[in-house]
């Protein structure tokens, strides 16, 4: 425990030595880099060892309430495991990525409010007092908040980007807010094991503090519909820093959630339809929204809008098991979204890493303007296009694991539940399959358009490869994908002490790991049997007797003579025939001139991409709190006599107050 | 007793035969002779023989992606049981896993016909993740609805022998869970009335069109891969709708090898006596097959 202290002390230590040396920006580079790796090595060393042993720590402090007291259970390190590694790997790519994409004046700040968000995020998961873990938050947020705008804040898109996440993460926060305060004024304390052992407040409380708790970190975990931010969030910031919100941060939205459901004593089962109602709409509108953005990162940002579905999903289930009575549907539940979890912080870190590169090698991020370019950046062109497909969810790759536990849990909840309580897992079922059905169209446009195919603009056809700086933290995180792909069990036992803890397990038992280890063990099975099927098939046509020689020649063009690479399918093209089917959701506006006569001269199309729940939910929201307010607006004039006299009345009515009730200020 | 990877290999042999078997069924409808039976295996072996013609365009997805495709779909055929017949790979939750593999087959197929870079492949591509998007829950649903009615979490328990039994308590929910099977059937693998593998016009086209610039080997080993993922689709179909288990295991694998080759038979009426749908019409057959899924779950989980 207290190594990882060390560490989250290195990281603010080396934060603030990288801004001090802000006049020296190789300096402050040098320092922000070795602090953050030093700090995230010695952290992952210590998340390992609490892992294994767990740990705690308990230190004065002298904040009414608050208490130095942190603990690494099961859930906290696994979130652990995920931070440190990933944050060392970002700090690798960033280094690189920032050399070329950073004005120097802001090394020293980028390197600050880096290793702030990385301290942050260790601080929010091993607090157990609530003060603590508001401040962690709150640092966490901010952190985020500046690391968004400090490449460019003369952006104006990048600006309006970071004052909606500050405004998102703020209205989240406000809803812990409510929740701890009446946490701590029915318990009297601050501290998590008191709650934790109290079994939760009376049930109409418990289940408004649920609600606060979904909302609250639902927008931190980027559930729809609180999800709004997110989008504009990840396309803004430095590529390694979207990786790292992605990868890590988002997932401390669902640590958040399933931490707070030990406060909140036994289940009914509307938290669990609820939870798994709020993941399957995630799923599918993230899976949806990802196939139609024109931008790679907004598609990869939405991604994560439908992988953080699909782990609330695994949660809901997981709670109604326990509401239920069904032990196996419960350990699945929560195996299978933990080892998600996993999964998707390793996968969507290299995606977002490789969607860094291409935007480094051409200068564009827009998928219509690339093409082709698996060629020109092999190396990248690998890692991302395994990637994609590996968090489509498609086996032998290592997303699979996670999902079909999920399936087990809904299916396993399906045969031994009967009557209406039984259609929740089924339709659970359906709900995963839509989503899943959807993401693997999602990225097998973003693969194909961007990657494959002829580049569509000069851009993509001159770029050339990226600095080995960029690719190397890539090959890691792509074999640790590759491990897990292999050893699903390895990820699951990696999870199980975390699931062990939101099924509030007996010490020493280990629900999801005896519920998951057999399918895990013959996942493997399944995937060394594909690998041998294709590396034997590989073979035979390697070596077959043929007759003809191979040669390679133009793509088959119908017998039209010259085709060219604007010819090629879009990206837009390829997602119609879905998003036609979902004309209900709105997707866009199309403004353009079509092309008259038989010599048309001039015409153009271009697509601007709805954001429903902006422009039909929270504008007009906002629009109507505003003008609310605006009637108070006579209050605040600029005169800061007048001010003073506020503070001064306000005291003097207080005190009169306090001497009316009898009582001695 | 027949060896579990008896099952496996008997697919991997019979696997093309079905497709002689449609043919054979649509040109007797027709009043034609047709070509041999074993045209297909004449096919595969002809084209195996030959060189590769591959688009200068394409990368090391396209070297792979016939590689992958039929890799896939020939381990998705290891977790096929034959009727009653136990599958060489069987555990809880290995349909997941099958259709998981049939989905990986489809992405590798897909992502080798963008890699051409022609509009036309591109537009096959764009069309068989759109109709799979759909396709995947309704399987699911069956997948759901048959584990619901028989108890079993794997495909070997859920075909297993206690179908009959199952068959005569949830026999609603299972004919309309083998009635969405069989539309899924159709659309996954390009029949009228969702794809017509006879037409060779590439703008009506979905999944030949993706293999235009296949040639030699590559094309042979995706043809191979449609011709198992036919068998697989038929296999489970018969396993399902023909719940003859009498312990017998030569018996139920006749019983089974019948079903299948009734499977095409149908297959091959469908196509003699419908013509294709406009393609604005395949989500609402799709979308059909999934409301009586969802219809068979909903009986079978009443108490």
């Amino acid at each position: 425990m207290i190594t990882i202290l060390v560490a989250a002390a290195l990281l603010v230590a080396g934060g603030l030595g990288a801004w001090l040396a802000s006049a020296r920006p190789v300096v402050a580079g040098r320092i922000g880099l070795a602090a953050a790796a030093a700090g995230c090595a010695l952290g992952t060393a210590g998340a390992a060892g609490a892992w294994a042993r767990g740990g705690a720590l308990r230190l004065a402090w002298s904040v009414p309430y608050g208490e130095l007291h942190l603990r690494a259970d099961g859930l906290a390190s696994l979130f652990l495991i995920l931070i440190f590694p990933v944050g060392l790997l970002a700090s690798l790519y960033g280094t690189a990525y920032w050399k070329e994409h950073l004005a120097p004046s802001r090394a020293g700040a980028a390197w600050l409010f880096h290793n702030l968000l990385l301290a942050g995020m260790v601080l929010v998961v091993v607090a157990a007092n609530g003060i603590l873990f508001l401040l962690a938050w709150e640092v966490m947020s901010l952190a985020s908040f500046f690391l968004i705008a400090v490449g460019d804040d003369r952006d104006p898109a990048v600006r309006d980007a970071g004052r909606l996440y500050l405004v998102a993460t703020h209205a989240g926060t406000a809803f812990l807010l409510v929740m701890f305060a009446l946490l701590a004024s029915g318990s009297g304390t601050m501290d998590f094991p008191a709650w934790e052992r109290a079994g939760g407040p009376a049930a109409g409380a418990a289940g408004f503090l649920f609600l606060c708790a979904l909302i609250g970190f639902g927008t931190k975990a980027g559930l729809a519909p609180f999800h709004v931010w997110l989008p504009e969030a990840h396309p803004a910031a430095p590529s390694h820093v979207s990786a790292l919100m992605s990868a890590v941060m988002i997932e401390t939205g669902l640590y958040g959630l399933l931490r707070s459901l030990g406060f909140l004593g036994e289940p009914p089962l509307w938290w669990g339809a609820a939870l798994l109602g709020v993941g399957i709409a995630s799923g599918i509108l993230g899976a949806y929204f990802a196939l139609l953005q024109p931008d790679i990162k907004r598609a990869l940002a939405y991604s994560s809008v439908e992988n953080a579905g699909i782990t609330a999903a695994g949660a809901g289930l997981g709670l109604a098991g326990l509401s239920l009575d069904q032990p196996a549907m419960a350990a699945l539940g929560f195996g299978g979204a933990l080892l998600h979890v996993v999964h998707h912080a390793l996968l969507k870190a290299l995606l977002f890493m490789g969607a860094g590169c291409v935007a480094l090698a051409t200068g564009t991020r827009r998928i219509d303007r690339l093409g082709g370019l698996a060629r020109r950046l092999p190396a990248e062109g690998r890692l991302f296009l395994v990637a994609s497909a590996a968090l489509s969810g498609l086996p032998p790759l290592n997303a699979f694991a996670g999902e079909l536990l999920l399936y087990l849990s809904a299916l396993s909840g399906l045969l031994a539940l009967d009557g209406p309580a039984a259609l929740l897992p089924a339709a659970a079922v359906a709900g995963l399959a839509m989503t899943g059905g959807l993401a693997a169209a999602c990225f097998a446009r973003l693969a194909g358009i961007v990657w494959l195919g002829e580049p569509r603009t000069p851009e993509a056809a001159g770029a050339s490869g990226t600095p080995a700086g960029l690719r190397r933290p890539m090959t890691v995180l792509a074999a640790g994908a590759l491990i897990l792909a292999v050893l699903p069990a390895a990820g699951l036992a990696l999870a199980a002490p975390a699931a062990a803890v939101c099924l509030a397990a007996p010490p020493g038992s280990s629900p999801a790991w005896e519920a998951g280890r057999a399918p895990m063990m013959w996942l493997s099975a399944g995937a060394v049997l594909t690998a041998l099927l294709a590396a034997a098939v590989w073979r035979l046509r390697e070596r077959r007797p043929a007759r003809g020689a191979s040669r390679t020649g133009p793509t088959w063009d119908c017998g039209y003579d010259l085709p060219s690479p604007r010819m090629q399918y879009t990206a837009s093209s390829f997602s119609s025939p879905l998003a036609s089917l979902f004309t209900w959701i709105p997707s866009g506006r199309v403004r353009g001139e079509a092309p008259a006569g038989p010599f048309p001269v001039s015409a153009s199309y271009d697509v601007e991409i709805a954001r429903p729940f902006q422009e039909r939910i929270y504008r007009p929201a906002f629009a109507s709190v505003a003008r609310g307010l605006a009637r108070l607006r006579w209050l605040q004039h600029g005169r800061v006599q007048l001010y003073v006299l506020y503070i001064v009345v306000t005291l003097i009515v207080l005190i009169v107050r306090l001497l009316v009730a009898g009582e001695t200020p | 007793m027949i060896a579990p990877a008896a099952v496996f290999l008997l697919g991997l042999a019979l696997a093309p035969l079905t497709g002689g078997l449609i043919v054979r069924v649509k040109s007797l409808a027709a009043g034609r002779t047709g070509p041999p039976i074993l045209q297909p295996y004449f096919d595969l072996a002809r084209l195996w023989r030959k060189g590769t013609v591959r688009s200068t365009s394409t990368s090391w997805v396209f070297a792979s992606g016939s590689v992958i495709t039929a890799a896939a779909t020939a381990a998705a055929l290891a977790l096929v049981p034959a009727g009653g017949v136990r599958a060489p790979l069987a555990f809880a939750g290995d349909a997941v896993l099958l259709v998981g593999l049939l989905a990986l087959g489809r992405f590798a197929m897909v992502l080798s016909a963008m890699d051409t870079g022609s509009s036309f492949e591109g537009m096959g591509a764009s069309r068989e993740t759109a109709f799979s998007a759909l396709a995947e829950p309704v399987l699911m649903l069956v997948v759901a609805s048959v584990a619901r009615a028989s108890g079993g979490l794997s495909l070997s328990e859920m075909l297993g022998p206690g179908l009959p039994a199952a068959w005569g308590l949830h026999g609603a929910s299972l004919a309309l869970a083998a009635a969405a099977l069989f539309v899924i059937l159709l659309a996954e693998n390009a029949r009228i009335p969702v794809d017509d593998p006879a037409t060779h016009l590439e703008l009506t086209m979905i999944h030949e069109v993706m293999l235009l610039d296949h040639s030699g080997p590559d094309l042979a080993l995706m043809e191979y891969a449609s011709a198992l993922k036919l068998w697989i689709f038929g296999a489970l179909l018969a396993g399902l709708a023909v719940p003859v288990r009498t312990g017998w295991e030569a018996l139920d694998l006749a019983a089974f090898l019948a079903g299948t080759a009734a499977a095409a038979a149908v297959v091959g009426l469908v196509e003699s006596s419908m013509a294709r749908l406009q393609l604005a019409r395949v989500p609402q057959l799709v979308v059909g097959a999934g409301a009586l899924a969802a219809f068979g779950v909903v009986l079978g989980v009443r108490a």
